[in-house]
């Protein structure tokens, strides 16, 4: 199981880039000033983007996290976790 | 230390003067998305860039910002000051400024200081939300014994569907007792749900007040082990931060999503994809709710018997597999080539109305055209063709209007929807308890609100401008929406599987 949770946090560490590129993608092509729905607003976008980033670089930690073996043993006590 | 057991009464005292408080502040943040059509003519005008701006904001910064930022803020003060005080002050702030979000003239009346002082207590409501949560789930889970966590903590978690209940029932007695013109004016009924919150909320602090502090932190404080910097030490430490991310991507973002969809998703889906009239839809997610509620508890109890991975993970497998059929079999049974009933005939003459169109010099034809069948299925069919300058006419789509289903039909889709409630029942019964488990008693109540309103305010939150988006770039699938739930729900279920313990933590007072 270890090798497992190792070698897929590689996985995670990838995923959080392709968000964000996603992301960035999605409000270019969709952002117009001529459109109703909030897709077409760039508030929602802007919003969305700037909450996803840290959100993003958070999977990115974890698989980072993962691949360093760091969830091979979860703490059993907060002394652990201190 | 023991763990704390608390006796038989005092520890009901304790739940319900959390849940009644929790649930409050959930009816208090419906309202305004439930009232949102009411609350825009009323303070967001259409044509006017300002309110247009400021409504954006109302909507996704209150969710997607606020919320998690309230965790932090009032997470932080949780860990310093006391539980107590802290969803003490969250009730209050959301009580006070739901009441006055009912007290702020309409934009006729101010202006654009209408939908700048509803932006602002919106603002304050999701702050504190951010805030109210945690508390209430430490509180009641640091008064519970070990073998009882799962199932004392399920009952706050009844309050935000319990929440979505009470408000929906409210608007819709206040909405059947009037016309609609009465309850859509400027000071109509619509103001009503929002002043009903003063009251809830002085009777939740007046219960509040009562309470002691969580014994767990009061035997922190007494020893002078409070944290005295719950952020850093939440986020800035390795060990506990890889866990505030674990639990994050592992459990509360499929959790966030399997919620949404549920009870927000499906609802929008009835009204705007299968056109059930205004009070059927929401009947039919009261329904869903009341049978649905009972299984927060169960499974609740039975995370405490078998553990509380495998219970939340299962939910969010089951959304994955069956959230596409559930949802192709709304679709289906309204369409006429697979309609099982007899089908309505047309009742009366169609109502033919010949107006200028707005924008050019074409004449616009709509034409209205009600149908009901003996089983009394009825629904309304409105045709607009255009008659442009040169005379040419131009056919429009037929689209159908207040749909109202016939008594077997309506039970089925009761049933769809109970489906998904139960499976939010799955997710979110044993997640209070799972979080609380997670993380250390001083640095509880932030480390876990942040983790909850990321996964439930941004995830969850995020299912309908994710669901337009999708619709947008493929509309020829009308479930294409569903792929964003079902993706989030499945990665979360991958990394859950793979990464979290089933192990429950029998002393959570270290």
């Amino acid at each position: 199981m270890n090798v497992i949770k190792k070698y897929s946090g590689l996985i995670w560490l990838l995923l959080g880039p392709a968000v964000m590129y996603l992301l960035i993608a999605g409000a270019l092509h969709n952002i117009d000033p001529d459109g109703t729905k909030d897709i077409n607003k760039p508030i929602p976008w802007i919003i969305i983007i700037a909450i996803f980033t840290p959100i993003s670089i958070g999977l990115m930690i974890f698989g980072y996290y993962a691949l360093k073996g760091e969830y091979d043993h979860l703490a059993e006590n907060s002394e652990e976790l201190n | 230390m023991k763990p704390i057991n608390a006796a038989g009464s005092s520890i009901w005292k304790v739940i319900a003067a959390s849940s009644v408080g929790t649930l409050i502040e959930w009816y208090d943040f419906y309202i305004f998305g439930m009232l949102a059509k009411t609350i825009s003519t009323q303070f967001f005008p259409e044509g006017n860039d300002v309110a247009a701006l400021l409504s954006t904001l109302a909507i996704f910064a209150a969710g997607f910002i606020i919320r998690p930022f309230g965790a932090l803020v009032f997470g932080r003060l949780g860990d310093l000051i006391g539980r107590k005080y802290t969803f003490l002050l969250t009730l209050v702030l959301m009580g006070s400024s739901t009441f006055l979000i009912g007290l702020v003239p309409g934009y006729k009346s101010i202006g654009v200081w209408a939908p700048l002082l509803v932006l602002l207590l919106r603002l304050i409501q999701g702050l504190a939300l951010g805030g109210e949560y945690g508390g209430a789930a430490t509180y009641v889970a640091e008064h519970a014994p070990a073998n009882r966590r799962g199932y004392y903590t399920s009952w706050i978690q009844t309050t935000a569907t319990l929440g979505l209940f009470v408000a929906l029932g409210v608007i819709l007695f206040v909405k059947s007792s009037m016309s609609e013109a009465a309850f859509d004016a400027e000071w109509g009924g619509w103001r009503y749900p929002f002043w009903v919150s003063i009251l809830l909320v002085g009777v939740s602090v007046y219960i509040r007040m009562k309470m002691n502090e969580s014994p767990l932190f009061s035997k922190l404080k007494s020893e002078g082990k409070t944290s005295t910097n719950p952020l850093k030490e939440s986020f800035g430490h390795r060990a506990n931060f890889k866990m505030v991310l674990l639990a994050l991507f592992g459990a509360v973002m499929g959790q966030g999503v399997i919620w949404y969809t549920g009870q927000f998703y499906a609802q929008n889906f009835l009204e705007t994809k299968v056109m059930i009239d205004f009070e059927q839809s929401r009947t039919i997610l009261l329904w869903a709710i009341a049978f649905a509620t009972p299984f927060f508890i169960f499974f609740g109890w039975l995370s405490d018997r078998i553990g509380r991975k495998w219970i939340m993970l299962t939910g969010m497998l089951l959304g994955v597999i069956f959230y596409r059929p559930i949802y192709s079999s709304f679709l289906e049974s309204v369409a006429p080539k697979t309609y099982t009933g007899a089908l309505p005939y047309m009742t009366g003459s169609p109502i033919i109305k010949k107006e200028l169109s707005k924008i050019n010099t074409d004449s616009l034809i709509t034409t209205t055209t009600h149908f009901a069948s003996p089983e009394n299925y009825k629904y309304t069919v409105v045709v607009t063709d255009t008659l442009t300058a040169s005379s040419l006419l131009k056919k429009g789509t037929p689209v159908v209007k207040n749909r109202h289903l016939p008594s077997g039909l309506f039970w089925k889709f009761v049933w769809l929807v109970f489906v998904q409630v139960f499976l939010v029942t799955m997710v979110y019964g044993p997640v209070a308890a799972f979080l609380v488990e997670l993380f250390p008693t001083k640095i509880r109540y932030t480390s876990m609100s942040l983790p909850y309103h990321i996964g439930n305010g941004v995830f969850g939150g995020l299912v309908p401008f994710i669901g337009l988006l999708l619709t947008s770039s493929f509309p020829g699938d009308p479930l294409v929406g569903l792929w964003y739930p079902i993706g989030i729900a499945a990665l979360s279920f991958i990394i859950g599987a793979i990464y979290l313990q089933n192990k429950i933590d029998t002393d959570v007072t270290d």
